[in-house]
C-alpha cells in the first residue's frame, strides 16, 4: 500500500486526462448544438406546417426523456439491435455517440431558447426597418440579432454550466471521461484500487471550470450592456 | 397637382371593417392632421400609406404614379415594395429607435444599408459614408440634437428619442413624412419639444400626415384636417374650419371632448 503522497501525482495525471476528455465532449458539443439550435429554432418558425410538428415532436420526446437513456439507445441501438456497431468499439467510437447524443440533446434545449429570445423583440423593431426600406436579411442581422443575443446570453449561460456536469452522464457509455477516470482507484488502477478520494477530486476541477466559465459568461453580459 | 391621392381605400380584419371608402389628396408642402377617437382606424390609415397593413380596396398614387391598387391582382417583388416604401416616412408612437445604436448609427443605417445597391458602392465606400454621416450630424442639429449624436437610445430622454426618430425618417427623404400619434408616449412636458420641431418642418413645407389628439396643434399647423370615426373620413377641409367651425354633430361633438379638458 502506498502512501497519499505516493498515490497523488498518479491520480493527478489520470484525473487531467480525464478532464481533457470531459473538456473535448463539453467543446464540441456547443461547437455542435449552438448553429443546430438556431437551424432547428427557426425550423419551428417556418409557415410549412409538417416542418413544425416534426420538429416539435423531436424537441418534445428529446427534452421528455433523460439524457441518460438517449446516450445508451444512441450507442447500443445501433450495434444491439441493427446488428451494425458503426460507433465502434474504442474510445473513438464512444467519443462520436456521446458528441451525438449531446449536441442533439442541447440542440433543442438552445433551440427553444433562440426562439425566446426572437419573439421577444417587440415588431416595432421590423416595422422600423421595413419603413426604412431595410430588407428581411438586414433586419434580422443588422436590428435582431445583437439584441435576440443579448437577450439569451443569460439563459444560455445556465445551459452551457448544465452541460459542464452533465458531460459526466457520458460515464454510462464508459467514455473515459474525469469521473470514469476517478472511479477506476476505486476498483483498481495503475497499482491503486479501493479509494474513493479520487473521486471527490474530480468535483474541484467542475468547481473550478464552472467559476472560470462564470467569469467569461458574465463578461460577455456585460459588454452587451452598451445597450437596453 | 396632388403629391398624394387615396381613392376608396378599405381594409378589413376578418369580419371587422376598419377603413371605409377613404378618400383624400394632399399638395405638396401640405401638412394634413387625421383627428377622431382611439380605433377610428387613424393608424390603420397610416399604415396602409406605409405598405404595413395591405388595404382591400383603393388605389394609392404618389405623383401621379399609381404606388398600389387592390384591383392589380400581379405580385409585385418585395424589391419594389422597398422602393415605392420609400416614398413615405413614418415615425411611430412610441419610436422603435434600434437600441444597439447611436443617435447618428440610428439615423444613417437604413441610408448606409441603401447605399450598397449603389453601382459604385465598392469605389467610392468611404466618400459615400461620410456623406452620409454628414448629412446624419445636420439633421442631428436640425433637431437639436448636436450633442447627442453619439448617445445610445437609452441615455435620451422620450422627446430626444422621438427627434432622432424624426431624423431617422428624414435621412431617406420620403416625399411624405407620416407621423402616428408622435406625442401620445411622451411625458406632457416632453411633448413640446416634439411639437416644435414638427412645426418647422411645416414651417418648411415638409408635406406631412400627422396623426394626433393635439387639438390646438393640428389647428395651427396643419392646412388640411380629416375627422375620422368608425373607419369612415366624416368631415375633411382646411384645418381651421374643421376644428374651429365643424359642420357634423360628431365632429362638433369630439370637438366639444377637448374643449372641455382644457
Amino acid at each position: 500500500m502506498s502512501t497519499f503522497s505516493q498515490q497523488l501525482p498518479i491520480v493527478l495525471h489520470s484525473l487531467n486526462a480525464g478532464f481533457l476528455q470531459t473538456l473535448r465532449l463539453f467543446g464540441i458539443t456547443l461547437a455542435g448544438a449552438i448553429p443546430l439550435g438556431l437551424v432547428i429554432c427557426l425550423g419551428c418558425m417556418t409557415r410549412f406546417k409538417p416542418l413544425t410538428a416534426v420538429l416539435r415532436a423531436v424537441i418534445w420526446i428529446v427534452r421528455g426523456t433523460p439524457l441518460m437513456i438517449q446516450l445508451l439507445i444512441i450507442y447500443y441501438f445501433p450495434g444491439i439491435v441493427l446488428g451494425n456497431a458503426f460507433w465502434g468499439s474504442g474510445e473513438r467510437g464512444r467519443f462520436i455517440a456521446a458528441s451525438v447524443a449531446f449536441i442533439v440533446n442541447y440542440a433543442c434545449y438552445f433551440a427553444e431558447i433562440y426562439r425566446g429570445g426572437i419573439q421577444s423583440i417587440p415588431v416595432g423593431q421590423d416595422e422600423a426597418g421595413m419603413v426604412l426600406g431595410m430588407t428581411k436579411s438586414q433586419i434580422f442581422f443588422k436590428v435582431k440579432l445583437l439584441q435576440m443575443v443579448k437577450r439569451i446570453v443569460p439563459p444560455m449561460s445556465n445551459e452551457i454550466i448544465t452541460l459542464v456536469k452533465d458531460t459526466s452522464l457520458s460515464r454510462i457509455i464508459a467514455l473515459q471521461e474525469i469521473i470514469w477516470a476517478g472511479q477506476s482507484f476505486m476498483k483498481g488502477h495503475q497499482g491503486i484500487s479501493g479509494v474513493i478520494w479520487p473521486l471527490f477530486f474530480t468535483a474541484i476541477y467542475y468547481l473550478v471550470f464552472t467559476g472560470i466559465l462564470t467569469i467569461v459568461l458574465g463578461a460577455i453580459e456585460k459588454k452587451l450592456n452598451f445597450f437596453r | 397637382m396632388a403629391i398624394l391621392d387615396v381613392k376608396n381605400l378599405e381594409k378589413h380584419f376578418g369580419s371587422t371593417r376598419v377603413l371605409n371608402d377613404i378618400s383624400f389628396s394632399l399638395e405638396k408642402g401640405n401638412a394634413l392632421a387625421i383627428i377622431g377617437a382611439s380605433g377610428s382606424g387613424k393608424t390603420t390609415l397610416l399604415r396602409c400609406l406605409n405598405f404595413l397593413e395591405i388595404p382591400n380596396q383603393g388605389v394609392i398614387s404618389v405623383k401621379d404614379e399609381v404606388i398600389f391598387d387592390a384591383a392589380a391582382r400581379g405580385r409585385v417583388s418585395e424589391r419594389e415594395i422597398r422602393r415605392r416604401r420609400l416614398h413615405f416616412g413614418l415615425v411611430f408612437q412610441s419610436f422603435n429607435l434600434f437600441p444597439q445604436y447611436t443617435a447618428l448609427g440610428n439615423v444613417c443605417l437604413a441610408g448606409k444599408l441603401l447605399a450598397q445597391e449603389r453601382p459604385d458602392f465598392q469605389a467610392n465606400k468611404k466618400e459615400i459614408f461620410a456623406e452620409i454621416e454628414e448629412k446624419g450630424r445636420s439633421l442631428l442639429a436640425q433637431m437639436g440634437l448636436s450633442d447627442r449624436a453619439e448617445h445610445f437610445p437609452h441615455q435620451l430622454s422620450g422627446g430626444q428619442q422621438q427627434r432622432v426618430a424624426i431624423a431617422r425618417a428624414l435621412a431617406l427623404e420620403p416625399d411624405i413624412l407620416c407621423f402616428d400619434e408622435p406625442t401620445s408616449a411622451l411625458d406632457p412636458e416632453l411633448t413640446g419639444e416634439v411639437l416644435r420641431v414638427i412645426r418647422s418642418l411645416a414651417e418648411k413645407e415638409t408635406t406631412m400626415i400627422i396623426v394626433t389628439h393635439e387639438m390646438a396643434f393640428a389647428r395651427d399647423v396643419a392646412d388640411q384636417v380629416i375627422f375620422m370615426e368608425g373607419g369612415y373620413i366624416l368631415e375633411q377641409g382646411p384645418a381651421k374650419e374643421v376644428i374651429g367651425n365643424p359642420k357634423e354633430e360628431r365632429t362638433k361633438q369630439f370637438l366639444a371632448r377637448y374643449r372641455e379638458d382644457a
